[in-house]
């Protein structure tokens, strides 16, 4: 497969007008939501399941179907949550794609809203995205003084209105039901399922809870069709897809690929090929909670089936890249640090086993490893996956499982030298 | 109420205004930073009054405000300066910069605030910047593509009384400051 791509989701990125109302409207924006105004509820509901389109937070569940879920005779208003806490490390395509062009956002979730029957749809932003969120916040105010939000939608009579609330710095609250207890006030900590959102969610009542890329493809799905979505990309993942490239490569950055597209493509033509000409060692597809991924795996496509057959996940398609000098286990201990300290507490094997597993990574990298760690580690591993109540705790054992698959040998060899082999001196004590 | 009072007790009405009048509590997480902008810092009293105003207790207040890390309950500098060591900022050298950040604040081992309460300095987890990484965020504004040098020149700057403009957007001249744009009470110019 080659990069001959059409780009979509970034067409406009050439064009820095496209910022404001006035440039989007000029690049062709809003012409989703009138098309959309036109049509009947469950017609949108219909093109955007025949489209094929899935969710890109990292699930991969059908959007349509999704929206299909959402009662309308319940006497309870409907939700539309705007996921924007893109918190999964090595992950910020949804960063760019609204500090560039905020208005495509605002309008996919304003179409959403009309397809499930919603007078209120809420944007939850990671409060770290403060720029992002002023940029959100001017085009909100923008889109209202033209109508294309409030009492009445491009004069349909319709009522859409949205809210901006910012988050405070909790990776799990990009988990959809804890981000639903924080948007209500609550520790943001995940629900029971079921009752599922889409029966019983922000506020007890029916909501539809979408990533900020997946809604971002809408405008164009009700402009121009289902089959033309599903031009690009394989049958079961139609549609481009933005990737963050990361680590050591010449050219970081985000970037829109057709799923299938194999990650040598990515690396060599996009990202620019290995920082200093490196040699790749590892590399993550979806983020941090996806199983790592070695050389040997250049070839698999970026798409959900073939990560899937490879072991791993496409998850928000963060690619961090690690060469030949870095440490697996180094890396791995940083990737558990970072789940132990943002799990909510709520379960067991994830607030526990992430804690102790950092303790044994660390041991391992300061040169105190004991031949009964890795056995421990695998333990560990099997014990947490699927065994809490959320998917954070699987991206902990996500990480101890793949570094153990691929790297044994390099874990082993901490033990046996009692020091990492990729330093140089001994490491300095640590306990 | 010390803190909600006045222009302050306006703005918690207006932010309380944006939620659905059963579903207020919503607001909580706005007027925890509104609070934050007036003491720099979330104490015991503002935890007492958020409850007063949403009509619940204190200790709900502050499970939600314990939960989150962008609530500072403890004494905070002036200046907040965040560097991002998650993986893919640590794969292009962060940990030096972070080394250096907190050298050049005078923050001491095991400490996050340095002595003349100038500034804050911790590590922090993803950022979302990783295609500028390695990542520090001032005052909750994005410096990019940071080195041990740039870090310490920043640090130099904030000591000067001088803040230094973002990659992106407006800067803000103190952590309080930001606050008040993350509880939405920033003025947006239009574009």
């Amino acid at each position: 497969m080659t990069l001959d791509l059409e780009p979509r989701l970034t067409r406009n990125w050439g064009d820095p007008g496209v910022i404001g109302l006035d440039g989007y409207v000029a690049a062709g924006g809003y012409v989703g939501l009138r098309t959309a105004l036109g049509m009947a509820d469950a017609d949108i509901v219909e093109v955007v399941k025949a489209s094929g389109l899935r969710g890109r937070g990292g699930a991969g569940f059908p959007t349509g179907m999704k929206w299909g879920f959402v009662p309308r005779d319940t006497g309870r208003p409907t939700y539309v949550v705007v996921n924007f806490d893109e918190s999964e490390p090595g992950t910020c395509n949804n960063r760019e794609l609204v500090e560039r062009e905020p208005h495509r956002l605002l309008e996919g979730t304003v179409i959403s809203a009309l397809a499930i029957g919603c007078e209120t749809a809420f944007v939850y932003i990671r409060g770290e995205y403060l720029w992002q969120s002023l940029v959100l916040q001017r085009a909100i105010a923008e889109a209202y003084a033209a109508g294309y939000l409030g009492a009445d939608v491009c004069g349909s009579g319709t009522r859409v209105d949205v809210v901006l609330h910012r988050g405070a710095g909790a990776y799990i609250c990009g988990e959809e039901t804890a981000l639903l207890n924080s948007l209500e006030g609550l520790r943001g900590q995940p629900r029971l399922r079921p009752p599922f959102p889409a029966v019983e969610g922000l506020f007890a009542s029916p909501t539809v809870i979408n990533n900020v890329e997946t809604l971002m493809n809408v405008p164009d799905i009700v402009t121009n069709g289902a089959e033309w979505f599903r031009a690009v990309g394989t049958e079961k993942s139609p549609g481009t897809k933005m990737v963050t490239v990361s680590g050591k490569v010449e050219r970081p950055g985000n970037y829109e690929i057709a799923l299938g597209t194999p990650f040598r493509t990515v690396l060599d033509e996009l990202a620019g090929g290995m920082l200093e000409g490196r040699a790749l060692k590892a590399w993550t597809p979806g983020g941090s909670s996806t199983p790592m991924l070695t050389a040997a795996h250049i070839d698999t496509g970026l798409d959900y089936e073939s990560l899937a057959a490879a072991g791993s996940m496409l998850g928000t398609a963060a690619i961090m890249v690690m060469d030949e000098s870095d440490c697996v286990v180094d890396c791995a201990q940083r990737m558990v640090e970072f789940y132990a300290h943002e799990s909510c507490g709520k379960c067991t094997p994830c607030r526990e086993g992430s804690w102790w597993a950092t303790r044994v990574l660390e041991r391992l990298e300061g040169g105190h490893g004991r031949g009964e760690d890795i056995p421990l580690m695998h333990d560990m591993g099997t014990n947490i996956l699927f065994r809490a109540f959320c998917a954070l705790a699987d991206g902990t054992a996500s990480v101890i499982n793949s570094s153990l698959a691929h790297f044994a040998d390099e874990y082993e060899e901490h033990v046996r030298l009692g020091r990492c082999p990729l330093r140089d001196a001994p490491a300095e004590v640590r306990v | 109420m010390a803190i909600f009072l006045g222009a302050t007790l306006e703005d918690a009405r207006a932010i309380i205004g944006r939620y659905p009048v059963e579903h207020q509590r919503s607001a909580i997480m706005p007027l925890l930073y509104l609070a934050q902008s007036v003491e720099g810092m979330i104490g015991q009293g503002a935890l007492r009054e958020i409850g007063v105003l949403l009509d619940i207790t204190t200790a709900e207040v502050e499970a939600v405000a314990s939960f989150y890390t962008m609530y500072r309950m403890r004494p905070t500098g002036e200046h907040v300066v965040a560097v991002c060591t998650n993986l893919a900022c640590k794969l292009r050298g962060a940990q030096a910069v972070a080394d250096a950040a907190r050298e050049a604040a005078g923050i001491g081992h095991g400490e996050e605030i340095s002595a003349d309460g100038v500034f804050t300095v911790h590590e922090e987890e993803c950022l979302g910047v990783c295609d500028f990484a390695p990542v520090v965020q001032v005052n909750v504004c994005n410096h990019d593509n940071v080195t041990p040098d740039r870090v310490r020149e920043l640090i130099a700057r904030l000591r000067a009384g001088d803040v230094p403009a973002p990659a992106r957007g407006p800067a803000f001249a103190s952590f309080r400051a930001a606050s008040r744009a993350l509880a939405g009470l920033e003025e947006v110019a239009s574009s």
